[in-house]
């Protein structure tokens, strides 16, 4: 394969609804009641990676993807939509990274993945929401980045144009390859599964999840090789112990608290005629309004 | 010890953006609690007598970037020139606005440096901090707090042994207060034609395209806020309609946002603009932390919700058991009724 992209992507757990079934009695989130998604931003991404592929023709899209065992959800999707491999960078010394020590396994391992020429991957996901990784994962590969990206305007083995989202308005951008780009929300949404796809590839496991399975894929796997996703630890990346995990992140967490807000003594109105009259000359009376 | 510094974001009139004022305006204070100086950096091109609108915060070294690479804003150029002044200063503290522009730069100078960055603080503070391990005592640590977990949770980060403690912060969550219209700051020109490497530039601008924001919700002293329970982008409608009426501005939450029922600049909470207004009225919100931390500060909170258990009622004046579409419509006939 001649054009290389590579798509970043998080299995996260789903915070935008939080709703109060996700609320224990003592006011703290029950995560075991959210669903773990693909982190959204980053089907944005997948999208314009695989957009590049349709173009480039003679291309590949690897997803990386950084977690426990259970993260292998994430690639086997992308690989679903579209994608071509995966690689579940996973062990137990990254547990505790922020998003510095991120960047660096993820640097780590895009670089055993070299040459390549886009990295791609959603601006920010939904569980921390800082937007950092991208740039700082950009930064330790020494790319050029462009973010918030909602559109690939051209590409070719060369350069990528690219139209950009800006707080009140839209820039087109040009780059010569490698970079890295962040995509935006307001990026075109992921294609859905393609069922051929689905069809080779939906007993693709990492090797942790072989051994789990009490069924016995040695034959299968004999013979379709490409089915095992392959897991990468610190040593496979050839990480420096002390720059991962909690030892290599500059941030700690001081304090956790719940969130607290002063209660009010809410006054119940119904939606009656006469409330709403008696509201509204309430709050033009006392000149909140009008 | 080293010093507090704001990078200063310049928007498309050329002016400084509120948010970086705001941080100045905090900085100055943080300065003032750990007994050191207030340092500002600027870039851009063209910024002849920019110090007027940044000396007042009290700033007392403003560093100027001025060359035509520096704007509009590039990644690469401005992150050179911010890592080789940290580099060569040490901060000891770093503030960025959570803005698109400072969500690109701060993640790269914090990755170059090596140092902690903690995103979208909704408060900062100065405190002690005992580490057990290496039985260390820091005295004066910047807490770094904010909402984690979709906004259901509030943590307090602290970057113990990296410098600068990098943090940014969203415009509207800090206050902007000028120091003394006459502060007395030093200027430095940074000498940027040496300072740009070529291949800073390896990003080309080719097609710029920035439109005024219509919207002002931040300086709106009313707000209609709809959620995802206003069901549908014409029901919307309605609450536009009712902020004409009334003199308000129309806001959203961010499943009203991801729903496609609202502009993204619309967005009130943790992860969208942080208001305080005289009224607020929620329409079909629940109320998610990230959202109510975003509008709690407000005088008064109307709550409009079919669900008498929404979290948002705990913290509204008023709560209006209903549909948006039934109440919305009777506010307007009886404001229109009442007023005169």
């Amino acid at each position: 394969m001649s054009f290389r992209i590579i798509l970043l992507a998080k299995q996260v757990p789903d915070t935008r609804n939080v709703g109060k079934d996700a609320m224990k009695a003592d006011g703290t989130v029950n995560r075991g009641a959210l669903p773990a998604v693909f982190n959204p931003e980053d089907l944005n991404a997948l999208e314009l990676a695989l957009r590049v592929k349709d173009r480039m023709g003679d291309a590949e899209v690897i997803v990386l993807t950084m977690g426990p065992s259970r993260a292998a959800e994430i690639i086997r999707e992308a690989i679903y939509r579209g994608a071509d491999k995966g690689y579940l960078i996973t062990d137990r010394k990254f547990a505790g990274s922020d998003t510095l020590a991120t960047s660096y396994v993820l640097s780590q391992a895009i670089r055993q993945l070299e040459p390549y020429h886009l990295l791609i991957a959603g601006r920010q996901a939904i569980d921390g929401d800082t937007a950092q990784v991208g740039p700082q994962t950009a930064e330790k590969l020494n790319l050029p980045q462009i973010t918030y990206a909602e559109e690939i305007i051209d590409v070719d083995q060369q350069s990528v144009t690219i139209k950009r989202r800006l707080e009140n308005g839209v820039e087109t951008v040009k780059g010569n390859l490698p970079l890295a780009v962040t995509v935006h929300s307001s990026a075109p949404r992921c294609r859905a599964r393609i069922a051929r796809q689905v069809m080779i590839y939906k007993h693709a496991r990492t090797l942790t999840e072989l051994q789990e399975e009490t069924k016995d894929y040695t034959e299968l796997y004999n013979s379709r090789p490409y089915l095992l996703i392959d897991e990468w630890g610190a040593m496979e990346i050839k990480a420096e112990e002390d720059k991962v995990g909690l030892g290599g992140s500059p941030t700690k967490v001081k304090k956790i608290e719940n969130v607290v807000f002063q209660q009010k003594e809410s006054r119940v109105i119904t939606a009656s005629d006469e409330d709403i009259e008696e509201l509204m000359q309430h709050l033009l009376s006392s000149h909140i309004i009008g | 010890m080293n010093n507090v510094f704001v990078y200063c974001e310049i928007n498309e009139d050329r002016m400084v953006a509120d948010v970086s004022l705001e941080l100045l305006s905090k900085g100055r204070k943080l300065a003032n609690q750990l007994g050191i100086k207030l340092e500002a950096i600027v870039l851009g091109d063209g910024l002849d007598g920019i110090e007027a609108q940044i000396l007042p915060y009290g700033v007392d070294f403003l560093h100027i970037g001025d060359h035509p690479a520096l704007f509009p804003y590039r990644t690469l150029p401005h992150a050179r020139l911010v890592i080789d002044l940290f580099r060569e200063s040490t901060p000891e503290v770093a503030l960025f606005g959570a803005s698109p522009v400072g969500r690109d730069l701060a993640p790269r100078v914090a990755s170059a440096l090596k140092c902690g960055l903690t995103a979208d603080c909704t408060s900062l503070e100065i405190g002690e901090h005992y580490e057990k391990k290496t039985d260390t005592h820091y005295p004066a640590l910047l807490y770094q707090i904010r909402p984690a977990f979709g906004g259901n949770i509030i943590a307090t980060i602290i970057n113990p042994d990296t410098r600068p403690q990098m943090a940014t912060v969203r415009e509207g969550v800090m206050k902007k207060e000028i120091t003394d219209p006459n502060y007395r700051g030093e200027i430095l020109k940074l000498d940027t034609a040496t300072m740009i490497h070529p291949e800073d530039l390896a990003i080309e601008i080719i097609e710029r395209h920035v439109e005024k924001s219509k919207v002002n919700i931040k300086n709106a002293g009313i707000i209609i806020a709809g959620g995802y329970g206003v069901g549908s982008k014409e029901n919307f409608q309605l609450l536009h309609e009712l902020a004409e009426v009334i003199g308000g501005e129309v806001g959203a939450s961010r499943a009203a946002v991801d729903a496609g029922f609202a502009e993204h600049e619309r967005q009130i909470g943790q992860t969208g603009i942080t208001v305080r207004p005289k009224l607020y009225i929620a329409c079909g919100i629940s109320g998610a932390v990230q959202h109510r931390a975003g509008m709690d500060q407000s005088a008064q909170i109307i709550s409009i919700n079919t669900d008498p258990h929404a979290p948002i009622n705990q913290i509204a004046d008023f709560t209006i058991n209903g549909r948006v579409e039934d109440v919305v419509p009777r506010m307007i006939r009886y404001y229109k009724k009442n007023i005169r």
